[in-house]
């Protein structure tokens, strides 16, 4: 099933790998077919106690008064905790790096801003006790208007969403309303090509049900300690979030966790932790706050739902030579990941190819649903499914085999990207030509012989070429190359008669800004890459390098 | 007011007492301590909490348990003997059919039915048997492989 390419990039790999290509089984595996893996609740404490949380039934509205009173005399019932009893009761989760305001309450305390936003937390001996108590709960709400759209969260006269941000929208490096990506000249790009293709996409939210549901085990420990079993993804993110919702030291709390029962990032968001500690601090006693599948569905926080809208300007001859996107990530009533989603598709612009004029705007909107987070690549998984689809919509635009329309947009080494870094270790074309190659999906000549390492510049990626390469030529009498040829030679053998896309060729009087950038040496000389947030796990180490390139046996 | 039952737990004798309405599922995990159970949805409709009662495959979470008394109820923790795996273990392990693990035992078990009545299963049979059971990370591929393995024979060519 497994197959290594050895013929491809042969010179950059070390091929004395133990591990790699070798069956292994995996570490806790024994566990999960015995029945014998420690999940979190998989741990039994005497005199366990169970939170269960009141939670909003209006996507916005007004707490006007909340009476608890009966709920508190019902049997069973240990404990009632309000907003009030929460030491910290607003933080954001990217607040341990710095990056954003605190804007979330853990439990809200005057305007609830999402359907299912937790209000009251009720703790007794049981979690049936804890729900026939909560029905006695009474909560009196002033209903708001609420915005379920990212478009129309944004007109002048919407309605507010989150306290911390009231137009909307995340702010950026302290002063701006979304991330802004520009390389080159789109608008004069846009004139001179010769087909532009515009559309609009749109994602809907994605729940990560995870067969366990989010959930934690707060046992007091000695010397003021607590416990914490946990189905956390992130036992030390988690660990220092309920540390600061709690206004308690890192060292109070020992989190134990890493057997976690399915997550794909809905892990991630402290869900359950703080309260739990805050409840077995109140009590005195273990408390688990387990979330119900219906709570998993509603307050688990799903992929956002994102839209995007894509206009390409494109060559006849297959080149794309504008790339222009807007687009809203729909972060909920709260900030959670959706900000840093929206760092990661920005940075990850145009998608992997390599186009001269590029403008990007990418927002992050607050609406009243349910707060989005962390999904398996999320701020790239939705932008490439948009960017795909427009791939697709290209290739018929100009009649040409969707594959080839891709392989000859594909980055190549030396490419300028419109991050102003050059693209390097590409392999894009290669996994084309063999994915390929095991389709049966046919290749022309010249795109089965056509490698990442050949033709890639900085020019190709922005600046202007004086000498107009030839239009696109299918080159049919040459002779076809052998499916399990070696890719790497072919440039040599004979050199790729494709045209290598080069930068968009404008009339000098066409675009003087488009000019002065055509005219810069690069990539030295290039504007300076926006810059990241510091703190941002997005970081200097994104990207996965080859491995040839960690051992340091790869080219630079 | 608690209910005294009593039913034979991979193949030992059990005796508890049950809150009138308890389900299988927590009295299982809460009340005898058999922890290979586990819980998804608590509403019957993903299969993780996955039993065998007199050798039916029964979703534990809404299976009253005091219908359970008499009966013979098979969980994962019985599926080892000794130091031995049963082979659906051991083909799991093989053909790396968990990722998380969390809807593991109720696989086993639901694929242990159908062994039980059926070793030499098609590729169809399979499928139906796990048709009830939800995987949210390793996929039903290699699951149905491993049940496959574990059946052995020739069960693969007839499918």
């Amino acid at each position: 099933m497994l197959e290594f390419r050895k013929d491809i990039f042969a010179d950059e790999r070390d091929d004395n790998l133990i591990e790699v290509g070798q069956p292994t089984a995996r570490q806790d595996i024994l566990g999960h077919v015995t029945g014998t893996s420690p999940y979190y609740d998989d741990h039994r404490f005497a005199n366990l106690l169970h939170l269960k949380i009141l939670r909003s039934p209006h996507a916005h509205a007004r707490i006007r008064s909340i009476d608890d009173s009966a709920a508190a005399r019902a049997p069973g019932v240990k404990r009632i905790i309000r907003g009030a009893d929460v030491p910290v009761n607003l933080n954001t989760l990217l607040s341990l790096i710095q990056f954003g305001k605190d804007d979330e309450p853990s439990l809200a305390t005057d305007v609830v801003r999402y359907k299912g936003e937790p209000i009251l937390g009720i703790v007794a001996t049981s979690e049936r006790a804890a729900l026939e108590a909560m029905a006695l709960v009474r909560i009196s709400y002033d209903q708001l208007p609420a915005v379920f759209d990212v478009e129309e969260a944004l007109k002048p006269n919407a309605v507010s969403v989150n306290a911390a941000y009231p137009k909307n929208t995340f702010e950026y490096y302290g002063k701006y309303d979304h991330q802004k990506l520009r390389y080159g000249d789109v608008d004069a790009a846009f004139k001179q090509a010769e087909i532009v293709l515009e559309d609009r996409y749109q994602m809907s939210p994605i729940e990560h049900a995870p067969t366990e549901t989010n959930g934690s085990i707060a046992v007091p420990d000695t010397n003021g300690r607590f416990i914490v079993y946990t189905s956390t993804q992130a036992l030390f993110f988690s660990l220092d979030t309920s540390a600061k919702i709690n206004a308690m030291q890192s060292n109070q709390l020992h989190f134990i966790g890493g057997t976690v029962g399915g997550g794909f990032g809905g892990k991630v968001d402290t869900l359950t932790e703080p309260l739990a500690i805050l409840a077995a601090r109140l009590t005195g006693a273990p408390v688990r706050h387990r979330l119900s599948r219906h709570e998993e569905m509603q307050f688990g926080s799903p992929r956002g739902a994102e839209r995007i809208f894509v206009k390409d300007g494109i060559m006849k001859d297959g080149r794309i030579v504008a790339r222009q996107i807007r687009a809203y990530f729909d972060s909920g009533a709260y900030t959670r990941l959706s900000s840093y989603a929206v760092v990661k598709c920005t940075a990850h612009l145009p998608g992997p190819y390599t186009i001269p004029n590029v403008h990007a705007d990418v927002f992050c909107v607050f609406t009243n649903r349910t707060p989005a987070t962390a999904m398996r690549g999320f701020g790239v998984t939705a932008m490439d499914f948009a960017l795909e689809c427009h791939m697709d919509k290209g290739a018929v635009a100009v009649g040409m085999d969707p594959l080839e329309f891709r392989m000859l947009n594909m980055y190549r080494d030396g490419d300028m990207k419109a991050h102003r870094r050059q693209a390097k270790n590409c392999a894009l074309i290669e996994c084309a030509q063999v994915a390929a190659e095991k389709a049966n999906w046919p290749l022309r000549d010249e795109f089965r012989r056509m490698s990442s390492r050949a033709g890639g510049s900085p020019e190709r990626g922005g600046v202007a070429d004086r000498t107009r390469t030839p239009a696109f030529a299918p080159t049919a009498k040459q002779a076809p190359v052998p499916a399990d040829a070696d890719h790497r030679r072919a440039p040599n053998v004979a050199p790729p008669v494709v045209p290598q896309r080069i930068a968009y060729e404008r009339p000098a009087s066409a675009a003087p800004a488009r000019t002065t950038l055509a005219q810069q040496p690069a990539p030295r000389a290039v504007p300076p890459p926006p810059t990241a947030p510091a703190s941002s796990p997005a970081g200097s180490t994104h990207g996965a390098p080859r491995f040839s390139s960690v051992f340091g046996t790869r080219r630079r | 007011m608690k209910t005294p039952i009593q039913f034979i737990l991979n193949g030992e004798d059990v005796a508890t007492f049950v809150e009138s309405g308890s389900n299988l599922l927590d009295t299982l995990r809460e009340t005898v301590g058999d922890l290979s159970v586990k819980g998804g949805c608590w509403q019957g409709t993903c299969g993780t909490c996955t039993v065998l009662v007199d050798g039916v495959p029964r979703l534990s979470c809404v299976t009253l348990a005091e219908t359970c008394a008499g009966k013979s109820v098979e969980t994962t923790a019985g599926l080892r003997r000794g130091a031995d795996l049963h082979p659906l273990q051991t083909a799991f392990m093989g053909r790396f059919a968990a990722q998380c693990g969390y809807c593991t035992p109720g696989m086993l078990m639901a694929a242990k039915a159908l062994l039980d009545r059926n070793p030499n299963p098609t590729r169809a049979d399979v499928v139906d048997a796990i048709c009830g059971n939800i995987c949210r990370c390793t996929g039903y591929e290699p699951i149905i492989e491993a049940v496959l393995d574990a059946a052995g024979g020739d069960a693969r060519r007839r499918a």
